[in-house]
């Protein structure tokens, strides 16, 4: 036998295709899922068949159109579609840049999915749940540590909420300080998170976006013009998206305080700065980690998640009843808070994912912590270095500086020089079994990508994603057309994405289809 | 002051100390110390983070992890009859097989070419729930109902351009606080009375309170409760007449036999997914949806994401995207968009999907059946003890109700007390939430309990209040 060549430079990868119909169309009459327990005989014999007694004008008259399909093939369909996946557990998860895709331990996810943790119901006498309520109080000890602050919350089910929670604690305060109405403005920055915009402006605050100054920083001029006794607040992610660091930020915090302001901390891109520096010294009154992001638990295609959100001393009484408290040997739950904006998400969050969170930092410790940080930011300069090799690729601002764990890229020269543009380049990306992101929109840095390859990559990995793209960003120049027509290796291709925004025409249901598309 | 890392760690590959060295070098530099250059000095943490020693292996992880967990009592362990918006029902074996493979629970926001599956099992999850609730357009799941709830409302006040609503009196205190706190301060919230007698709605005073400002009707079928409110179409009319949206909130489990409000005018319909193969992990199961009908003043208020079905280039192929993506935060309008958009509940809502699949019409039909009669079955021995009134209201009710305990001369706190000790959760008090009512406890009755454990709750409360 003659030694089998295996010297391709890039992966010859083809995703699952199995053309799996929508699971109405599965439906055969009769076919049973699952069974359900009956009730007694002896229950029967007492109160009937239970149903006559609703009222005939609650009755449901028709059973709902759901498909019956056999439990095999329910097993099946589902398998199927998770097999079109590419979950970050087996790709090289470098291209979801501001989500810090790292390992998601499976030893967490085993004790998380204990029944001792699955099958608590949340209004269970505290005597009952001390194990996670300990598990709750000790990762808020571990995170005060982290971050400085004085007591954590983990009732948002994630950063958006935590978001949210913040700027509802910044209404309250001024509430309570009688300038509600006077401090109607929060300032932000253009590559902070856009829900750090977004949520406040739900909770009624009118936003001003401070722009970047040359070097990338957000502009300190501007800035200073924008802080006003109008100011309730500054929500601010540091470093921001495109991975660089404002040095000034306790210059931005300082002029916010001294005119009445709060400032809070939006910690998703946390993963470089664990151990390197903190929301206390910074001059931040609030600031929240991501558990999915910085803390490795699952992003479960888009949640739950969790925001552990921290507050300083003077802001405990408004955090969202209640918080985890320890007295006289046993753990409670403590709705003791004066002045609490009330609550923010059901019972007590997502403790499930508090408690994989706990056993990650628990896996760690400070002097891993601080590995995490140091690797994190050594690779994603690695990257940056490489990626920075090919004359396509770009990143603006503080050229030859580092950057911290992210660097947001441009392709606007091979755009320019081939046509093919950073939305193209995703889809191709795929027929080599990865992925990126382009950016939030708008897309102030043209032509972007957002990288963030986190301390979960091996550098066998980084070269082999950093070849791909080399390899994709030279075929934009030699062959563009396969480019154009990616992907070619997913489950499907291209898709006709003109009904999207077309009342008459868009479909997110079955049912909407099924009578859209109805032929005459 | 420099730290030693941890090296060699699992985690961490590259804390290999030979494959670091390579890679400073390769950026000309030295040490790990070197990195961080953009952090100014000032603003380093100068010593080590004060946080317990890690374990040094996985196996002593997996160990006290597990010592610390099983302090906990669970609802296997106990016979529970705690529900209040988190209800206990069996959670079938193909729920967790699916939610726990690799590719969904690692997966987040992918590309429809990246992540087929999970836009197709997002779009399916949508397509179950809009049978169910026998309306269009379903979301992408929020963080819980109570968000849905708010969103919903949030939703009409910017349909109507009206600033107050009008939420039923009976709703969940906790649940009450976050639409609160998230309708503030752009939407009053106004509490409707019920009567006293059915907990039903009181509609003369939802007469005298509606106007020209109310955006919306909040109710819920059933209620927080237990029982089945059965005035909606009615209550829609009050609504409709003066211009308002009709929202109700339901538990979908009850959707086998009980009409969806899509039946008597509800405009809006939200709820919490929880109950549909997901466990309580001690809240962390909660899971909302928002539907509405597939009107474009409906559709484009909605601030979460909408996956919509649409052909490819290949004649035969499913493709899937994002519908009308541009009124969310994550397109660009940022905070001109609607409300906000970002991680809440995906995997709950696979889950649902899945869960829908399985139970099928029947399946759906056989357990809101036998959820009715469990839980009459209870109320019926309930009223057998003295001094126990099975249902405080004389109203027909789902899975829930509320258990009058005024005449025991015992407080429900010491009742709960005492069942705790004989190995069962007893129903949440109701005494803070709802003081007028005095000792009464809301029950929770589902197809998981046995007329064994039914008749040990029996047995144990007659121990307790008779002696």
């Amino acid at each position: 036998m003659k030694r089998i060549s295996r010297d391709h430079k890039v992966r010859n990868f083809h995703q699952a295709k199995w053309d799996e119909p929508i699971i109405f169309e599965l439906s055969n009459e009769g076919e049973r899922g699952i069974l359900v327990p009956e009730a007694e005989e002896e229950i029967v014999k007492v109160v009937g068949d239970g149903v006559s007694k609703i009222p005939e004008s609650m009755k449901r008259e028709k059973l709902p159109n759901l498909p019956e399909i056999n439990q095999k093939r329910v097993l099946m369909h589902y398998l199927r579609l998770s097999q079109e996946t590419l979950g970050g557990d087996l790709n090289i998860e470098i291209g979801q840049g501001t989500c810090t895709m790292k390992y998601n331990p499976k030893i967490n996810e085993y004790i998380a999915r204990m029944p001792e943790m699955t099958e608590l119901h949340p209004l269970q006498d505290e005597s009952t749940v001390q194990g996670i309520l300990e598990i709750i109080y000790k990762t808020d000890l571990c995170m005060r540590e982290i971050s400085g602050m004085d007591q954590f919350t983990f009732q948002p089910g994630g950063g958006s909420q935590a978001i949210f929670t913040m700027a509802s604690i910044v209404r309250k305060y001024h509430r309570e300080h009688g300038e509600e109405n006077q401090r109607d403005e929060i300032i932000t920055t253009v590559y902070s998170h856009p829900s750090d915009a977004a949520a406040p402006a739900t909770k009624g605050y009118k936003v001003i976006t401070i722009m970047p100054d040359e070097e990338g920083y957000p502009d300190y001029e501007a800035f200073k013009n924008a802080v006003s006794e109008r100011t309730a607040a500054f929500f601010v992610a540091n470093p921001e998206d495109t991975g660089v660091f404002n040095p000034r930020i306790k210059e931005f915090t300082d002029l916010v305080r001294k005119a009445g302001g709060l400032n809070c901390y939006d910690q998703a891109n946390a993963n470089g700065l664990l151990g390197v520096t903190r929301a206390k010294e910074a001059g931040f009154d609030m600031c929240f980690f991501n558990l999915h992001k910085t803390f490795s638990t699952p992003h479960g295609c888009g949640g739950p998640g969790g925001g552990a959100l921290g507050v300083v001393k003077e802001l405990i009484d408004y955090l969202p009843k209640p918080i985890v408290g320890f007295k006289d040997g046993k753990y409670f739950l403590n709705y003791d808070l004066d002045k609490s904006i009330g609550k923010v998400r059901l019972f007590n969050g997502v403790p499930q994912t508090v408690l994989k969170a706990y056993a990650w930092i628990m896996s760690l410790g400070a002097e891993g912590l601080y590995e995490v940080a140091k690797v994190a930011v050594l690779n994603n300069n690695y990257l940056f270095k490489k990626l920075l090799e090919h004359k396509g690729v770009d990143a603006p601002y503080i050229r030859g500086k580092q950057r911290v764990e992210q660097v947001r890229y441009t392709l606007e020269k091979l755009a320019e020089d081939t046509g093919i543009s950073t939305e193209d380049i995703a889809r191709r990306v795929m027929d080599f079994g990865m992925h990126y992101w382009t950016s939030h929109h708008p897309y102030y840095v043209p032509e972007p990508i957002t990288l963030e390859p986190t301390e979960t990559p091996s550098k066998e990995d980084l070269d082999e994603y950093i070849i791909t793209l080399h390899h994709i960003f030279d075929e934009a120049y030699e062959n563009p057309e396969i480019i154009k027509n990616a992907p070619h290796r997913s489950t499907i291709h291209k898709i006709d994405e003109s009904s999207f925004d077309d009342p008459e025409k868009w479909a997110p249901t079955w049912r909407v289809y099924l009578r859209k598309t109805k032929e005459e | 002051m420099t730290i030693d890392g941890y090296k060699n760690h699992p985690y961490i590959p590259n804390s290999v100390e030979k494959v670091q060295k390579e890679m400073l070098k390769e950026l000309g530099l030295e040490t790990l110390e070197d990195l961080h250059e953009g952090i100014p000095e000032e603003l380093k943490f100068k010593s080590k983070i004060d946080l317990p020693e890690p374990y040094k292996s996985e196996y002593e992880l997996r160990k006290d992890m597990e010592k610390t967990l099983r302090k906990n009592k669970t609802c296997r362990d106990y016979i529970n009859f705690l529900g209040a918006g988190c209800w206990q029902h069996y959670v079938p074996a193909i729920c967790d097989e699916i939610n726990s493979r690799s590719e969904f629970l690692t997966a987040y926001a992918g590309e429809p070419y990246n992540d087929h599956g999970r836009f197709q099992t997002l779009f399916e999850y949508q397509s179950l729930v809009a049978e169910l609730v026998d309306m269009d357009v379903v979301n992408v799941p929020t963080f819980d109902w109570a968000q849905a709830a708010a969103t919903s409302i949030r939703m009409a006040a910017r349909i109507t351009g009206r600033e107050e609503a009008l939420v039923v009196g009976t709703i969940d205190k906790e649940k009450l606080l976050i639409i609160q706190n998230y309708c503030d301060p752009i939407v009053d919230i106004i509490l409707v009375d019920y009567d006293k007698k059915t907990g039903a709605m009181d509609l003369d005073d939802l007469k005298d309170k509606i106007s020209e400002n109310t955006a919306a009707v909040y109710f819920e079928n059933p209620s927080f409760l237990g029982f089945i409110e059965n005035q909606g179409q009615k209550i829609s009319d009050i609504a409709h007449n003066i211009g308002a949206i009709s929202i109700v909130g339901v538990d979908p489990s009850s959707l086998g036999i009980l009409a969806p409000p899509s039946h008597y005018g509800a405009d809006i319909i939200c709820g919490d997914l929880q109950p549909l193969g997901i466990h309580m992990n001690y809240g962390g199961g909660q899971s909302g949806f928002i539907s509405t009908r597939d009107e474009e003043k409906f559709v484009m208020e909605f601030p979460s994401r909408l996956f919509g079905i649409a052909p490819t280039i290949v004649e035969g192929e499913y493709g899937f995207g994002d519908v009308a993506y541009e009124r969310t935060s994550f397109g660009n309008l940022r905070e001109k968009g609607k409300e906000f958009v970002g991680t809440q509940t995906a995997l709950w809502g696979i889950t649902a999907g899945v869960y829908l699949s399985l139970m099928g019409p029947k399946g759906m039909y056989e357990l809101g059946q036998n959820i009715m009669q469990k839980s009459q079955y209870t109320i019926n021995e309930l009223n057998k003890i003295k001094g126990v009134k099975g249902s405080k209201f004389n109203s027909i009710n789902f899975k829930e109700f509320v258990v009058d305990f005024n005449d025991t001369n015992k407080t429900v706190e010491e009742i709960n007390k005492k069942l705790l000790e004989k190995g069962i959760f007893g129903g949440k008090d109701l005494s803070k939430d709802f003081p007028e009512f005095g000792q009464c406890a809301l029950y929770c009755v589902t197809e998981i309990h046995l007329k064994e454990d039914i008749d040990k709750l029996i047995d144990s409360l007659k121990e307790t209040i008779e002696g």
